[in-house]
């Protein structure tokens, strides 16, 4: 989807520095931020918490039908990882096959150009993983 | 809020809430399939049509329009569609209302049909489903309904619907031992009974091994995996049961309607293996009817892709937690079997134009429920079931009919 810069200039801190929230009430850690923990709601008290970027592979596929913009990607493996600090995120997994890949296996956050808009549209960069060696 | 803290007794009151008794009274559909002939609004006036006709009423007889479709903004550029619709069916000045919830939009639009008739604000509703999806490329269609997901974190990483299944499914693979024999069991069951639906877009069984030699669109699950891209329509008509028998010698009662959300990102589910809004509302479903899982004789599930409708039963309650794929392996949800499921061909073999989908398994389960349902007759059915999926489970809705 093509997006402003506004929304990607907006998205900077998660998608760049791994901020998400943990919630002092019942510990929880969420990734991104997130304003209400949805365990606690009003009784919950949201801080900025920045993430590692190391985690375990928790589901993989291997995606052969791109959707527009990752047309010159595919085939690429997309997983979801369990961060260290406990939330999931879901991510493309770099310089392997899924036959690298298996349930458990530790990665860490790679920054990365994700997709871009055309020739001259914007250029989004982000998050992927790699196999931790 | 103040008003809650009463007696016990007042609030059991509060909760006896008086509703009306509903009844589909005309039901009617499009042919689904790739209709290159056909805009949006030439497929629901065909199933609006149709279903008028079925229910022997006149337009003026019509108190109010509920219509579901997805993606009609991004599909077709149209967005504002009920009004549209009222336009060209000739209802206008009836209200006329859309209701977006992804793949479950035709599934929320019958709630809305059923509870505006069941509140006693209006006397006869229209509901319909229509999404028109071949007038884009595959790519842009696979972005819309990316939608359904969570747009800044799922689909900008690069994923897709297959994709997210996918990723349900490998975890069910590890968790039961699920096999992709399985999951194209699903496939050929389906496809089996949509080649005796005429209005169904696939009109040909497809074996086991076709399946399974298919083209991979994101590992496990292979194109005969994945619901196809499809145009079409359907459309029901409710009323209260009073005036249901009016218009029909055989309506069908919605005896009962529950709703349940979840995460809207997959990612953020503790568990991929089952759908908790599934599971919410089944048992909702089944308490306001009192009945329960073995009582169904004949279910619309949401298989989008295979993984999802082994996941339904389970979550449905038809079988054990991950016992889906063995028991559609065994036939269990085979036409006439135990629980007959998918008998019109599902999402899979009857095709899933998105915001019609829902609309659809209320026609189905009508037909089957009337007895009318031809080749794919479940003998005896008394008791239906129809199972609507937005997104990866961030909706389900989930309805129970039975004859009057
Ligand atoms: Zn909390």
């Amino acid at each position: 989807m093509k997006s402003g810069s506004a929304l990607t200039w907006r998205l900077i801190p998660n998608r760049y520095r791994l901020i998400g929230s943990h919630c002092e009430t019942c510990k929880e850690n969420f990734f991104p931020t997130r304003p209400v923990c949805p365990s606690c709601r009003r009784k919950g008290k949201m801080v900025e918490k920045k993430f590692k970027g190391e985690g375990k592979i928790y589901s993989f596929t291997t995606v052969q039908v791109p959707p527009e913009g990752f047309e010159l990607e595919a085939p690429y493996v997309l997983a979801i990882v369990e961060l260290s600090e406990g939330p999931r995120v879901t991510a493309q997994v770099v310089d392997c096959s899924e036959n690298d890949l298996g349930f458990g296996t530790p990665v860490e956050m790679v920054f990365r150009k994700i997709q871009e808009e055309g020739k001259e549209g914007l250029i989004h960069y982000g998050f992927k993983f790699k196999i931790k060696k | 809020m103040q008003n809650f803290k009463t007696s016990k007794l007042e609030t059991v009151y509060c909760v006896v809430v008086f509703m009306r008794r509903v009844a589909i009274v005309g039901v009617g559909m499009s042919k689904f399939g790739e209709h290159w002939e056909k805009g949006f609004r030439d497929l629901i006036i065909e199933a609006g049509v149709q279903a008028l006709q079925d229910g022997n009423l006149k337009g003026e007889e019509i108190d109010a329009l509920y219509g579901g479709t997805m993606a009609a903004g991004r599909l077709i550029g149209q967005e504002h569609i009920t009004a549209l619709i009222a336009d060209y069916m000739g209802l206008n000045p009836i209200p006329a209302t859309r209701v977006e919830a992804a793949c479950a939009s035709g599934g929320l639009a019958l709630r809305q049909g059923f509870m505006a008739v069941a509140s006693g604000l209006h006397d006869v509703v229209v509901v319909g489903g229509v999404e028109k999806m071949t007038d884009v490329s595959t790519a842009e269609v696979t972005t819309a309904l990316g939608g359904a997901g969570d747009q800044e974190w799922e689909l900008f990483m690069g994923a897709t619907f297959p994709s997210i299944y996918a990723l349900m499914a490998r975890r069910h693979m590890k968790e039961y031992g699920t096999s992709v024999e399985q999951m194209a069991a699903v496939s050929v069951k389906n496809h089996l009974n949509a080649a005796k639906n005429k209005f169904a877009q696939f009109q040909k069984p497809v074996t086991l091994e076709e399946v399974l030699e298919s083209k991979e669109v994101s590992s496990p699950l292979k194109v005969l995996d994945c619901s196809p891209i499809t145009d079409g329509a359907a459309v029901v008509i409710l009323a209260s049961l009073e005036k249901a028998k009016k218009y029909s010698d055989c309506p069908i009662e919605i005896i009962a309607s529950a709703q349940a959300s979840d995460t809207i990102a997959l990612h953020d589910r503790k568990s991929l293996t089952e759908l908790k809004a599934t599971q919410i509302a089944a048992r909702k479903a089944f308490q306001q009817a009192g009945v329960s899982a073995k009582d169904v004789d004949v279910a619309e599930v949401h298989d989008c892709f295979t993984i999802a409708e082994i996941m339904a039963i389970e979550d449905l309650g038809f079988v054990e937690k991950g016992k889906g794929g063995k028991a559609t392996e065994d036939g269990f949800t085979a036409l006439n079997s135990d629980v007959s499921v998918n008998t019109s061909g599902g999402l899979k073999g009857c095709g899933h134009p998105v915001g019609a989908t829902g609309v659809k398994q209320a026609v189905e389960i009508t037909w089957q429920l009337r007895g009318k349902a031809g080749e794919r007759q479940v003998k005896n059915a008394e008791l239906g079931l129809t199972h609507n999926v937005g997104g990866s489970g961030a909706t389900a809705v989930v309805h129970l009919f039975k004859k009057c």
